[in-house]
């Protein structure tokens, strides 16, 4: 049973660098050394080719917002009743791959498809730093 | 032989939907078990195949057999499937094709529904708080933790390929709705206006509340056996004629692109199957866990171009009186959502001449369609009175 409070990552061995460089803020992408592709969400086998030798470059942290939604409701138990409303929003990094995150320190009547934005790190535990994004000025 | 000549749905049984506190799952399948036997004239002594699926309240393992003991059965064949919305029925249906083609079984009962309004554990009510959703190391963290969220994503992007306004998305709502007034089993009946959903609170945008579908409780049934022995009940055994599926992801973080979502092929797969064509159906049950979900699908099955879906549902197409009416029960959206199960027995109904005043005159050709998960898995099926 999950207890109330916001969701942390839990990382498994297939996404521990993933996390581990956000640790150290750095923002990485999986990379599958026999395909060369970059894809997204990280696990150990290439969802592309099934390759199993991975790398992980670190990427711009620049993006654009493909798509947001501006949460008004505490859904579940309320873990997140005090961010209301709060912008969740998919990036499309411009390495080519796509993950979702927040987008902050933005005025909701400005939020738009389409707009820049940059990744930065919330340290949200001793072990896990989140990347979140906010615009590029 | 034919697979689909193995299939004949001839019997279909509803709950009541609602608040109904303390029923577990399984008691509601067995009440929605017993009036689909009953009106297909069979006798529980002659199922000797079963496929089930507990929704989504309470993780429940081997739910099949489960079930089959809860109702005091020993199936040759048991499967759950869980596949998400109405493809959990849609591909039992098919699965009990296949199963009765092979020779396992004769007649294959399939029951859905799920107790997630009053959950047993109030704390949890209507969340599926026990189940891995896939999102909980690259989604939830970021507040990404309800489905509505993720449909909400696709019809903000939806809106800026197309120009989609919410009040088109309010037509969907206000046509199910209107439909709903005419089901006497509908949970929300009074009719709504596009004030009313406007006016009506925002959820995660673009969503509002009216956007979103009715969590319920509530459970349903049907039968299934060869047509050869349905020859012989009392009534007419609607056929399975066509059936396509594909599914592109499971997450909305994965979500390709509007018009990379399986309906298109599902569809085209299933008119193939049937060799049929849209203007052949004269009824349509579309998946509406939300507005957009209609949106997007009428716009894969080729009820109008791409894009146009909101225009459409605006030019108030989707209402019983046109060509191919939508959601003749008041769909998700009104009727209640039970994992989708009631759209594939009111075309059953629709196809029987069963549905008094929501009745489509003449009604010979059903569509029901949808998708699991956030377009995750998208297919069609075609039913027809033959």
């Amino acid at each position: 049973m999950k207890s109330p409070g916001k969701t942390i990552p839990e990382p498994y061995e297939d996404t521990k660098p993933f996390w581990q460089a956000c640790k150290q803020h750095r923002l990485v992408v999986p990379k599958c050394n026999t395909c060369g592709k970059l894809f997204f969400y990280p696990r150990a086998q290439c969802p592309h080719c099934m390759g199993t030798d991975l790398s992980w470059p670190e990427v711009s942290g620049k993006g654009k917002i493909y798509s947001y939604s501006i949460v008004h409701t505490p859904f579940r138990w309320g873990a997140w009743k005090d961010d209301i409303p709060y912008v969740v929003a998919l990036i499309d990094l411009r390495e080519g791959v796509r993950m979702l995150s927040n987008l902050v320190e933005c005025d909701h009547n400005i939020v738009r498809v389409g707009m820049d934005v940059k990744v930065f790190f919330d340290d949200i535990t001793d072990e896990i730093s989140l990347p979140r994004f906010r615009p590029i000025t | 032989m034919n697979i689909l000549d193995q299939v004949a749905i001839v019997g279909v049984g509803d709950t009541p939907v609602g608040n109904l506190p303390g029923i577990p799952t399984v008691q509601l399948q067995s009440w929605a078990a017993k009036l689909a036997l009953e009106d297909a004239g069979l006798k529980k002594e002659q199922v000797d195949g079963l496929i089930a699926f507990g929704g989504y309240d309470e993780p429940v393992v081997m739910y099949g057999t489960r079930m089959a003991e809860y109702l005091g059965l020993r199936p040759n064949f048991t499967a759950q499937v869980d596949v998400g919305g109405v493809l959990t029925p849609l591909t039992s249906l098919m699965n009990a094709a296949v199963a009765i083609s092979m020779g396992l079984c004769r007649v294959v009962l399939c029951t859905f529904g799920e107790n997630t309004l009053t959950y047993k554990t109030p704390k949890y009510r209507g969340t599926r708080s026990e189940h891995s959703q896939g999102t909980e190391e690259f989604e939830e963290p970021f507040g990404a933790i309800s489905i509505i969220t993720s449909y909400a994503l696709i019809a903000q992007r939806h809106m800026y390929e197309y120009g989609t306004t919410s009040k088109q998305l309010g037509h969907v709502a206000v046509s199910a709705r209107k439909h709903a007034s005419m089901n006497p089993n509908a949970q929300m009946k009074t009719p709504i206006t596009i004030e009313d959903h406007q006016k009506s609170r925002m959820i995660s945008s673009p969503l509002r509340m009216l956007d979103c579908s009715l969590i319920t409780d509530g459970a349903g049934a049907f039968v299934v056996t060869s047509k050869e022995m349905a020859r012989d009940l009392k009534k007419p055994p609607i056929s399975l004629l066509g059936f396509g599926i594909k599914n592109t992801h499971r997450i909305v973080s994965q979500f390709p692109s509007l018009k990379e979502i399986g309906i298109k092929e599902a569809a085209s797969k299933a008119f193939t199957m049937a060799g049929l064509r849209l203007k052949d159906v004269d009824v349509a049950e579309i998946h509406d866990a939300f507005t957009i979900s209609v949106i997007l699908a009428l716009e894969g099955l080729g009820f109008c171009g791409e894009g146009e879906g909101g225009k459409y549902a605006a030019e108030g197409k989707l209402e019983l009186g046109n060509p191919i009416p939508v959601n003749t029960h008041g769909g998700l959206l009104s009727h209640g959502h039970v994992g989708g199960i009631f759209h594939l027995t009111e075309a059953v109904k629709q196809l029987r001449g069963e549905c008094g005043i929501r009745q489509v005159p003449n009604a010979k050709i059903a569509l029901v369609s949808g998708n699991g998960g956030v377009f995750s898995l998208c297919g069609v099926s075609l039913l027809g009175r033959v």
